[in-house]
């Protein structure tokens, strides 16, 4: 190969307001276009948000203005691929700020890679995870595990990520379609194993997948 | 005229459009190279895509919210700089390029030799894969809701793509009519589609009808929100019963030498703080018994039987309210006393709610005794991804007509006994099966050995 291996940069955020991720991985997509730091992801978790992408559709949000202020849920549309998503408390978002110029361009390819990622997490933890060919994103029997909605900014560089739903109050999901996908439900890793899954544990877990997938 | 064309970007290997979604400079702006002019949207993916070339972005072909293939040609940009402001775009194309424009729409025709080879290269992948590759989201919709196969039409787009024409033109020809329920087909619903469509239709229909009923409140009546053990155990018992062909058998089993092994060791296992429950001595035997009996330790897997290649016994927990499972991994491998100690020790930490993941995880058997609240027998279900569960009924004291050894008559006699029901996965465990193990169990049971 024509490229050292990557060394990737972790950066725990904790839980960080939707509005400030955006200006964060703004910030940080322009430093590794100008290589001032290394490929690096974000991990953290955001207050309840519901959020839409480029391909949304508004009617997929199924309440209210009032409603959605009454439950503390904030409203963003944002510059990633995909249809309606919603963040909040107990889901592990991921943000790889990553230069894919040297080995992956490929936009594909990325989406299957943070799928990999995902499901060997999901396995891991001793959860079966699968793509699906309905969509992006990973599935178990029970529903939508892990959501992924990206961004490359010219140069090749990555932003936006994934999203996967540790103990996600799944409740609040009840207020959109997710992804635009009806007929599916949405399941945590809580909701597969019927127990109290650490946090740290899945970011360590997430760190060594995405340092395995990205580093061959 | 060195006018640098700007084209719809080749995003992935398997990428055949794309969607201008915004366009970040206008008509008549300097940009420089490398500099985002615009954005687009394909399958999950937002793309800026940068100015090849500094200069005046001088026309722009392709308005926000259309598709076009790959290579197409979005925008040009005249490095000389020189802005053509006052033409809009379309009329641009129209009055300045018709030539060039032909040649644009038919720039795609010069990858589509590429059909043959793509469609080879697929027979190597999976059918997921090669869906992927044939379609786009748009398409794959409007298949799911219509019951088609992707893979059942010919595509005209690039590299063989099935294109939004090519299936509405797909549902004209051929009449379908759009279902009323959508059904997604599961990754296993496609492994079989070429064989067996019908058993694919019968598993889709299997599931779909999965749903607790609703029924009318009345007035004395209050309703609360199921919480999440009981949401997740209620769904999981419902599918453990729909897929699993559950049968019982029982037996009665003599505890009269465990007893006698009990009192025996009683001052000894109080010297190692240990504590050795009946449930133990009933672990120990079933892991023993199990090795003998891969189907009662194994899973029903699509077509497939999985013979477990572990011993991992899970034991149900009453959590008052609310069950939970932890498992004893590889019970087959600990002693009398080690298993004693791992029941205790799960069984507190999931009253406590401090077992980790791998604890409830993974068993291929599973024991319940709700004999120990005094119910004597039990039809327990099958836990799914396993093929039996043994019930343990109420411990106690019985009369019963036994052989004396001595004299060899019948006598009345009072001896500790229990009815042991399995429960069993009927498509892998046979009623001879289970009364086999069941025999081997009583037979182990009864004759405990002293130094287990």
């Amino acid at each position: 190969m024509n490229s050292a291996p990557r060394s990737i940069a972790v950066r725990e955020l904790g839980v960080m307001e939707y509005s400030e991720a955006l200006e964060l991985q703004a910030c940080l997509v322009q430093e590794r276009r100008e290589a001032t730091i290394p490929d690096t992801i974000l991990l953290l978790e955001h207050p309840h948000v519901i959020t839409l992408g480029s391909s949304s559709d508004l009617t997929h949000v199924l309440i209210g203005k009032k409603e959605l202020e009454k439950r503390g849920i904030k409203l963003f549309k944002v510059g990633r691929g995909g249809d309606v998503t919603y963040h909040g408390p107990g889901q592990l978002v991921v943000y790889p700020i990553i230069d894919l110029k040297p080995d992956r361009k490929d936009l594909h390819r990325y989406l299957r890679d943070l799928e990999s990622v995902l499901i060997q997490v999901a396995c891991s933890f001793g959860v079966q995870a699968n793509r699906d060919p309905s969509g992006t994103g990973v599935f178990t029997e029970l529903g939508k595990l892990g959501a992924i909605g990206v961004r490359i900014s010219s140069g090749w560089i990555t932003s936006h990520g994934v999203a996967l739903n540790v103990s996600t109050q799944l409740d609040f999901f009840e207020t959109i379609v997710p992804c635009g996908i009806r007929d599916r439900g949405v399941s945590s890793l809580e909701r597969e194993l019927q127990c109290a899954v650490p946090m740290t544990q899945v970011k360590k877990c997430i760190v060594e997948s995405f340092e395995q997938v990205f580093t061959c | 005229m060195a006018r640098i064309e700007v084209p719809m970007p080749q995003m992935g290997e398997s990428i055949a459009e794309g969607t201008v979604s915004k366009w970040l400079k206008q008509v008549g702006d300097p940009v420089e190279r490398d500099e985002p002019i615009l954005e687009i949207s394909t399958d999950k993916v937002d793309a800026e895509i940068p100015a090849p070339s500094a200069g005046t972005l001088v026309e722009v072909m392709v308005g926000e919210g259309e598709t076009v293939e790959v290579g197409t040609v979005v925008a040009l940009i005249d490095p000389e700089g020189i802005a053509l402001v006052e033409a809009t775009p379309e009329e641009t194309v129209k009055a300045d390029l018709p030539t060039g424009l032909e040649g644009i729409q038919e720039s795609p025709a010069l990858v589509k030799p590429s059909v043959a080879v793509t469609q080879t290269a697929a027979v190597s992948q999976s059918a997921e894969e090669r869906l992927r590759m044939r379609s786009t989201p748009v398409v794959r919709k409007i298949a799911t809701e219509h019951g088609i196969d992707v893979a059942n039409i010919i595509g005209s787009g690039h590299a063989g793509r099935v294109t939004k024409q090519d299936i509405m033109a797909f549902i004209e020809s051929s009449g379908t009519t759009r279902m009323d329920a959508p059904v997604t087909p599961t990754s296993q619903d496609l492994k079989g589609v070429a064989i067996q469509s019908e058993q694919s239709d019968f598993w889709a229909s299997f599931y779909k009808e999965a749903r607790h009923p609703e029924y009318p409140v009345r007035p004395a009546d209050r309703v609360e929100g199921m919480d999440k053990i009981r949401r997740l155990t209620a769904e999981h018992m419902v599918v453990a019963k729909r897929v699993a062909p559950h049968v019982h058998s029982f037996i009665e089993i003599d505890f009269s030498v465990i007893d006698r092994i009990r009192t025996a060791s009683r001052s000894r296992w109080e010297a190692q703080n240990a504590r050795v429950s009946y449930t133990a001595f009933v672990a120990w035997v079933v892991s023993r018994v199990l090795r003998d009996f891969p189907m009662v330790n194994s899973a029903v897997s699509g077509n497939n039987v999985i013979y477990r290649g572990n011993v991992n016994l899970g034991m149900a927990v009453d959590l008052d309210p609310g069950l939970i499972v932890p498992v004893i991994h590889d019970a087959d491998h600990l002693g009398l006393v080690g298993i004693g100690n791992k029941i205790v020790d799960l069984a507190a930490r999931a009253r406590g709610r401090k077992l980790i993941p791998d604890e409830i995880q993974g068993a291929t058997f599973t024991i319940t005794n709700p004999g120990v609240l005094g119910t004597m027998v039990g039809l327990p279900v099958i836990p799914k991804g396993t093929s039996a569960i043994l019930g343990i009924g109420s411990i106690e004291k019985r009369v019963v007509a036994v052989t004396d050894q001595q004299t060899e008559a019948d006598v009345i006699a009072i001896r500790k006994r229990s009815l042991f029901s399995l429960g069993y996965d009927h498509r892998i465990v046979d009623g001879a099966d289970a009364a086999r193990f069941l025999s081997a169990l009583k037979e182990m049971l009864e004759s405990f050995p002293e130094d287990a």
